[in-house]
């Protein structure tokens, strides 16, 4: 009972230096960091461009995989070893190909899923401007009006002063 | 022209069917290998026995300078993989018809391929140990079981995810062996 107490006494008067900040939501151990801070964020902006190949649609910074444990630490072995961020991305990418890179490149085979969106655009505001264009000429022709088809109006809208 | 407008919404869905059908039977877990044409990434493993040295040499390990002067199967599986088990009899079939296959048991403990080749019987002619899963990253492993046709010339030539079954065993893989093995 006293140490309940003495507990709760503690946990009253722990100071909010003690309270965590939220947790990342990243699957990051604790035990995988760089111990540099600017290393270890530079190896957290990579690996959330990678592709986990076994859980697809995750970074290797989001999952849990060990396959995706296995290529944090491969990151950042490389990172320590003072590869540049362009040349670690290429070790990967040698390995796996361009589909862990979750921002593919632009290159040949990439070009339709690039260009595809604004190819969309383009073909729809072209259809847009031919289509405005004909509306006018598509409308019928008004022919005047006949004799006949004055006098009716004249007489539906009353003498005229 | 007011046909041809009525008309486009159905070609549109037709095309679209089209091709989110064609995706349908792609397998997304199926990625092309890196290594197709390119030669072995160079490793040297160590064995699953207790003591190296020790125990059958073919568990002993072996290096990839070895995959030459004949085509090989490279096999990657674990003790704790669920469809190694139902690609096994491929594996002693493919072995019993004269092809050397070679294992690598990735990510697992000695003591556990141990167990699992003592349970099932060793197809293999050489077995490693990949505890890190570095090699496997080098080969650009994405799960077990894989595996990977090497040449005479130790290049990687194809490469199977998952696992071998009897018709991919007769129909791709046997043939492409023994073209590999008429090869010069």
């Amino acid at each position: 009972m006293k140490r309940a107490l003495l507990a709760l006494a503690l946990m009253l008067a722990a100071p909010p230096v003690l309270v965590l900040p939220a947790a990342p939501a990243a699957a990051v151990l604790p035990d995988e960091m760089l111990k540099d801070a600017g290393q270890e964020a530079r190896a957290r902006a990579i690996s959330k461009d990678l592709r986990c190949v076994v859980c697809q649609n995750q970074s290797i910074d989001d999952s849990d995989a060990p396959l995706a444990r296995d290529l944090r630490l491969l990151v950042r072995e490389q990172i320590s070893q003072g590869k540049s961020d362009a040349e670690v991305r290429d070790y990967v990418v040698e390995r796996y190909g361009n589909f862990v890179l979750l921002k593919p490149p632009v290159e040949a085979d990439t070009l339709l899923l690039w260009g595809g969106p604004f190819a969309v655009l383009l073909l729809g505001a072209a259809g847009l401007i031919l289509w405005r264009r004909r509306a006018p000429v598509a409308a019928p022709d008004a022919a005047p009006l006949t004799e006949a088809e004055r006098a009716d109006l004249d007489r539906l809208a009353g003498p005229s002063n | 022209m007011k046909r041809l407008l009525f008309i486009l919404p159905i070609i549109a869905f037709a095309g679209l069917a089209v091709f989110l059908g064609i995706g349908l039977t792609k397998d997304p877990k199926e990625l092309p290998s890196q290594l197709i044409d390119r030669p072995l990434p160079e490793f040297a493993l160590p064995g699953i026995v207790e003591q190296p040295g020790s125990g059958p040499p073919e568990l002993n390990g072996f290096a990839s300078a070895s995959f030459r002067g004949e085509p090989r199967l490279l096999n990657i599986w674990a003790s704790w993989c669920a469809a190694c088990p139902q690609e096994h009899p491929v594996l002693e079939r493919i072995a019993s018809e004269g092809f050397p296959v070679y294992g690598i048991a990735w990510k697992d403990k000695p003591a556990d391929s141990r167990a699992w080749l003592a349970r099932y019987g060793n197809p293999y002619a050489g077995v490693a140990a990949d505890e890190q899963g570095r090699t496997a990253i080098d080969l650009g492993v994405t799960g077990v079981p894989e595996t990977f046709i090497v040449d005479k010339k130790g290049r990687v030539r194809f490469k199977q995810i998952g696992p071998i079954s009897p018709e991919v065993w007769e129909g791709q893989i046997k043939p492409l062996l023994q073209q590999l093995r008429a090869e010069a």
